[in-house]
């Protein structure tokens, strides 16, 4: 008894503290996510300790990512579209050294790289110049820093190029990913609503109760189906449907994701608004069956429109899960980060984004960080869509 | 009410197609999962042998059996439950038999909820950036066992909370009566009447884990590792992501969809098997409890 006395309490607090688990879990992530995820922002889009050189006479002193990619893609090739002289861009890296001067000219140690680089550079106006450590290079006295834009929010957000490892600079947009996201959820969801809201009224309204009784266990069976079947089922059956269906040079689209996407939310679609169908009050559906409309009438009028608002929580609940899916997305759509202009390309969602790429990602580099920063827009996303069901379904009760 | 006879024909006819159309979308979803689960059935059945399930894999993983992915999913299922079922069902019990009715409970409730929603991916990079990197486990079984603990967390709540909760408050005052404190109550009779129902829900999170791949990408999985992990350190590999390295990476996908077709096959099996046990317990000690 008296042991009994000390334990107890011990154990009540042990109680109370794991009642208070998930709260802690959730801020934790929130904090670990975040840390990396907000660290990237201000990060420089060139690797570290890279810089970007051009000629004494050149008025250019600041470029953004997207400038500096186009530069080395030869898309933007005078620096009159940049803000400069209209005189042509010539690109300069290490490599062509080797090509310009001779072994002797760099030195046994290249101890004279900075001489060759500057006597180089001096004799092209127009040149830009990448050199991967500022200390092999020294400072140039024909030449210039040029000053590159951060990385910024803003960018980040709206920029329509995602090229996490583009050098001399990364391009991290997150529009083509967010919209492919967004795309795959959107038709997943307009796929499963009718579905499953037409089911659910079956299971709730009109099937019998002992049909009811087979038939739900086993639509709950399709949630227990692991996300990777449901991709390696994509991948065999789905994808080359779509592929010979629509006469397509790839069947992994958005289009496939839609479809695989789908049937993953239906279980959650049927049991939200299956529950939600089931609180109409009896006395209205019998006052209605009482004046005469029908069964189906009922539902129409009555049953469907007193369970909206849970039939709401259904698909934003089940527009949650698609947008945060990320095996079955990553294994059917394809992956091809460019902005969606249909449903028959390849898209790349932001989960399988981050789970195609972490793994290449050198840790704690800037591509690194991008990613974590992508899994923050992820998690306020799915926040934002649990507030909503919260919201939604508090104003039922 | 001018032709009451004909409208009523129509609410007859519009009602039979429209009960028509629901009996046959739900009938069709049915027929949908049976296709799904008769197709990776039919393709594996003759690619699971003894061989298969005990073997290391070989020649490039088109070979050979997927042994040490089912002791790694194995090794990740008791690790992630060896966390979560104590935590989740001390929760649970907190949250319906200690936590008052309030802006607390409504807090805890709501964080719950959230952690359930969190997609797996944001647990796989949670993952690593507090065990992988900051409490410095590396890519490891403890690693990851602890992810996917995390991630079974708010079933074990959820199901522990559900089943306490249909424990009749007479029995609770009946001990009460008889001078049993609140825990000795909890512990010798909410939980002995609530345990079927919490293992129901215990066996079905285990189905969860056991499938789970996103959380496991960046904390444990090893893409290929044919032997067995030495201790809690060790990488190992594991079923579902076996099945997506297979299927979709490396040089020769055709020649490993017989193996990718068997590893499908026992993923769904153990689902499966763990939905039909979780069944077959609820019916059993449904009707015992119902007689006491």
């Amino acid at each position: 008894m008296r042991l009994r006395k000390i334990t107890e309490p011990v154990f009540e607090r042990l109680i109370k503290i794991c009642g208070y688990s998930s709260g802690f879990i959730v801020l934790l992530i929130v904090i670990f996510l975040f840390k990396e995820g907000i660290s990237f922002f201000n990060l420089s889009p060139v690797d570290e300790g890279s810089t970007l050189w051009v000629h004494n006479s050149n008025p250019v002193k600041e470029l953004d990512a997207a400038q500096i990619k186009d530069i080395f893609d030869q898309k933007i090739d005078n620096w009159k579209a940049i803000g400069g002289n209209d005189q042509p861009i010539e690109l300069f890296t290490l490599d062509e050294l080797g090509e310009a001067f001779t072994a002797e000219q760099l030195g046994p140690k290249f101890e004279y790289l900075p001489k060759c680089i500057d006597s180089y550079m001096d004799s092209l106006p127009g040149a830009i110049g990448f050199f991967p450590e500022k200390q092999t290079v020294g400072l140039l006295k024909s030449a210039k820093e040029v000053e590159v834009d951060k990385v910024s929010f803003s960018t980040f957000i709206s920029d329509t190029e995602w090229f996490p490892t583009s050098r001399p600079a990364a391009r991290m947009g997150i529009m083509p990913l967010l919209l492919g996201t967004l795309l795959v959820s959107f038709f997943a969801i307009l796929f499963a609503l009718p579905l499953g809201l037409a089911a659910s009224i079956y299971l709730a309204e009109i099937a019998d109760d002992r049909v009811r009784k087979i038939l739900k266990p086993i639509i709950e069976l399709l949630a227990g189906i692991p996300s990777v079947v449901y991709g390696f089922f994509g991948l065999v059956v789905i994808v080359p449907f779509v592929q010979n269906t629509f006469n397509l040079p790839v069947g992994e689209t958005a289009l496939a994701g839609s479809i695989v996407l789908a049937i993953m939310a239906l279980p959650t679609i049927i049991t939200v608004s299956e529950d939600a169908l089931r609180t109409t009050p009896r006395a209205m559906k019998e006052a209605s069956l009482a004046l005469g409309a029908s069964q189906w009438q009922t539902i129409r009028k009555v049953i469907v429109p007193y369970a909206a608002s849970g039939i709401t929580a259904a698909a934003i609940l089940g527009i949650g899960r698609a947008i945060g899916e990320t095996m079955a997305a990553l294994m059917v759509t394809g992956n091809s980060a460019i902005m969606p202009h249909s449903l028959l390309q390849p898209v790349r969602t932001i989960p399988a984004t981050i789970a195609a790429e972490l793994g290449e990602a050198p840790f704690g580099g800037l591509h690194f960080k991008a990613l974590f920063a992508l899994g923050c827009i992820l998690f306020i996303i799915t926040l934002i869509i649990n507030l909503l069901v919260e919201r939604v379904s508090a104003k039922r009760r | 009410m001018t032709f009451p006879e004909s409208n009523d024909r129509r609410k007859k006819i519009g009602q039979a197609v429209m009960f028509g159309v629901s009996k046959g979308i739900s009938y069709g979803i049915v027929a949908l999962l049976f296709l799904i689960l008769f197709f990776i059935i039919k393709q594996g059945i003759g690619v699971i042998s003894w061989e298969f399930l005990t073997a290391m894999p070989t020649d490039g993983m088109t070979k050979g059996g997927i042994y040490p992915a089912i002791i790694g999913t194995l090794y990740l299922v008791g690790g992630s439950m060896l966390f979560a079922f104590p935590v989740g069902v001390m929760a649970g019990i907190y949250v319906n038999e200690y936590a008052v009715s309030g802006p607390m409970k409504r807090f805890i409730n709501m964080m719950t909820n959230n952690l359930a929603g969190v997609p797996s991916i944001i647990f796989g990079l949670f993952g690593m950036a507090l065990f992988v990197n900051q409490m410095g486990f590396g890519a490891s079984i403890l690693a990851g066992s602890l992810t996917l603990g995390l991630l079974a967390l708010p079933i074990v709540i959820r199901t522990t909370e559900e089943s306490l909760k249909s424990v009749d408050d007479t029995f609770r005052q009946a001990s009460y009566a008889l001078g049993g404190s609140k825990l000795y109550t909890i512990r010798k009779v909410v939980l002995p009447i609530a345990l079927p129902n919490i293992l129901t829900g215990l066996i079905l999170a285990v189905g969860r884990v056991s499938g789970e791949t996103a959380p496991i990408l960046f904390t444990v999985a090893a893409y290929f590792l044919p032997r067995l992990p030495n201790s809690i350190m060790d990488q190992c590999m594991a079923l579902p992501y076996h099945l997506y390295v297979i299927s979709t990476s490396g040089t020769q996908i055709e020649a490993s969809r017989p193996i990718a077709y068997g590893t499908a096959f026992v993923l769904v099996a153990i689902v499966l098997i763990v939905n039909i046990l979780a069944a077959l317990l609820r019916n059993y000690f449904g009707k015992k409890v119902k007689m006491n």
